[in-house]
């Protein structure tokens, strides 16, 4: 990392960030994250209308100044509805991944450090849960239990836990016998000292790359969800339900469709951008790892 | 070589026996149960107590699930509470719309990024390889049904070059494929960048190896160097990625189905949802679940025979 001019030294966050707006890509990808995240939490404050207040004469408009993406069948404002669907999708991504994460650091920590036998019943609860489809599986369940946030948030954490919990396991196993490791044993350090101390700092990185591409999975999944009527329930604005509407008036009015398909574009094009550079800079061997 | 195979078949049947276990205990564990979601609140005990005993729901735990894995190896998945036929013989009717649907869908998308990857890494840093890098990376994520929506929308409804709806008419084979072209672009593209970037990263490894740089040597030309050795060895991981891959294009088959009204397993499921057809649901999970150990199954299987570095390995 010595460059000729010799920058200053920064912070190990400052170096990552440094990195990552060097690259185009990376800077498309934080702009675009950040403004998605911005837009979601100021939801409140940004929205020019109620998501969720009728007005019915207006219904079903083209965009204008009003309405800068027009309305839906009820006259609600889909520009509203997109900014609020935001808010949405955050909400089920956020503690779905983060579940995500600390289960599969858990269990792959464990598989990857602890005895044989363990590492092959968690690598074996692993192929079983990878073994459904998860839109599927979502579907069994939902059709159990009806439709709710929450259901969508558990199942796709359950079936999001062996991607995290693999890649740890992999990183853990290979780190086991990494000489800082044995040294640190030969001098008395306590398993649970060496977890924590070595080996997490060592898979946060990797893991926050794999959550940064996870993310557009999670969100395409609730989207979908919601699209199928099985995930957010109205008039609760999510993008995927906006969809939903624009599907059943697409002979009526391009407006919805368009207006639902393009946040969800720009979060996974975003958060894909953002991934792809960190990973560059974070681990460049997992290369072409990322993805489905 | 036989003994991998055997191995991983074995491996496979202790996976499916778990996943079903577990999809069934899952049924048994959640709140509120698949009698009363049928038949409604206004059912009378009569009523509930004669549907129980004919899905065997008033059998122990244990009886019940020896009970489904005897009927499953059997072919037998119960019966549709509502039309009495028999549930296996329902899905089974609707898996080959789903499977062309996405054997079309990866094929076109295999062969599409296989060649881009390829032109990228030969042309490495060039114009044409930055821009495939570019729009493999922008279409990897993008869901299935936004692509599907925007296509429907933009070539069946505006331009009206392909049919909205339905999977074309039995025994026509143009129409058929007329109508598989927008549901099958919706679930390949985002394969295409996927496994064009695989290819590349794959091909620009294999390039560097010994067995080329000896074929180099030998003064082979580019051609023969590129696709007689390098293309056989960096298709590999696109092999292994399409198999693990197939539960995502399951996934992707549903959304899809949905918006274009065709049939198949993802359009039942969801109608099944909507009657509360409970078996059919089951069943077409169950099914679903088979597709998709047998296809990692077979993909670590085909990826040994065409890379005997894996059977060593193991």
């Amino acid at each position: 990392m010595t460059d000729a001019s010799l920058p200053k030294p920064r912070s190990e966050l400052g170096e990552i960030l440094y990195h990552l707006v060097r690259d185009p890509l990376g800077l498309a990808g934080l702009i675009i994250v950040l403004a998605i995240l911005a837009s979601a939490v100021l939801a409140p404050w940004i929205a020019p209308y109620d998501p969720v207040a009728l007005n019915v004469p207006d219904r079903l408009q083209g965009p204008s100044a009003a309405h800068l993406m027009g309305t839906d069948q009820l006259g609600r404002d889909t520009f509203s509805r997109v900014i609020w669907g935001g808010r949405v999708a955050l909400q089920v991504a956020l503690p779905t991944i983060g579940g995500a994460i600390f289960f599969g650091l858990l269990l792959g920590m464990i598989a990857g450090y602890g005895p044989r036998w363990l590492d092959n019943l968690i690598v074996l609860l692993f192929d079983t849960i990878r073994s459904f489809p998860t839109v599927m599986f979502a579907l069994a369940v939902v059709a159990l239990v009806g439709p709710s946030l929450n259901t969508v948030i558990l199942v796709i954490m359950v079936t999001s836990i062996p991607t995290y919990g693999r890649v740890v396991r992999t990183l853990t196993q290979s780190l086991r016998e990494a000489e800082f490791i044995t040294a640190e044993r030969a001098l008395g350090a306590s398993t649970a000292r060496i977890m924590g101390v070595h080996l997490l700092p060592n898979v946060l990185g990797p893991l926050a790359v794999l959550a940064a591409m996870d993310i557009p999975t999670v969100v395409g999944l609730e989207a979908g969800l919601s699209f199928l009527g099985m995930g957010v329930k109205p008039p609760t604005p999510s993008w995927g339900s906006l969809l939903n509407d624009g599907y059943n008036l697409i002979r009526n009015t391009p407006w919805l469709i368009i207006a639902g398909g393009i946040p969800l574009i720009l979060t996974t094009v975003g958060f894909t951008f953002l991934g792809e550079a960190l990973r560059d800079v974070v681990d460049p061997k997992l290369r072409g790892k990322g993805g489905k | 070589m036989l003994s991998f195979i055997f191995k991983r078949i074995g491996l496979a049947a202790v996976i499916t026996i778990l996943a079903v276990s577990s999809l069934f205990l899952i049924v048994h564990m959640i709140p509120g149960d698949p009698v009363s979601t049928m038949l409604g609140p206004r059912a009378t005990p009569e009523m509930r107590a004669a549907l129980e005993a004919r899905m065997g729901l008033d059998k122990p735990l244990i009886a019940q699930i020896g009970l489904f894995f005897a009927n499953m190896l059997r072919g037998d998945l119960g019966m549709d509470v509502f039309s009495n036929r028999p549930v296996s013989e329902i899905v089974l009717g609707q898996v080959p719309y789903t499977l062309v649907l996405i054997l079309v869908s990866i094929t076109w998308s295999a062969v599409l990024g296989i060649a881009l990857g390829s032109y990228s890494a030969i042309h490495r840093n060039s114009l044409g390889d930055r821009l495939t890098g570019i729009l493999s990376v922008s279409v990897i994520a993008v869901p299935a049904f936004v692509v599907s929506l925007y296509s429907l929308l933009i070539f069946a409804v505006k331009l009206q070059w392909f049919p909205a709806i339905g999977a074309g008419d039995a025994g026509n084979w143009g129409d058929q494929l007329h109508h598989l072209v927008l549901p099958s672009l919706a679930i390949g593209l985002s394969w295409v960048g996927y496994i064009a970037r695989l290819v590349r990263a794959s091909m620009l490894e294999v390039m560097g190896e010994g067995h080329i740089r000896t074929a180099r040597a030998f003064g082979l030309p580019e051609r023969q160097i590129v696709f007689g050795y390098a293309l056989r060895l960096a298709i590999l991981p696109t092999v292994t990625v399409i198999g693990v891959g197939m539960g995502f294009l399951l996934s992707a088959a549903v959304f899809t189905e949905i918006v274009f009204s065709r049939p198949g397993l993802g359009k039942l499921v969801i109608d099944s949802i909507t009657t509360r057809n409970y078996p059919v649901v089951m069943g077409s999970v169950l099914f679903s679940t088979l597709i998709f150990v047998a296809s990692t199954t077979l993909a670590d299987i085909v990826n040994a025979i065409l890379d005997p570095r894996i059977r060593a390995g193991k």
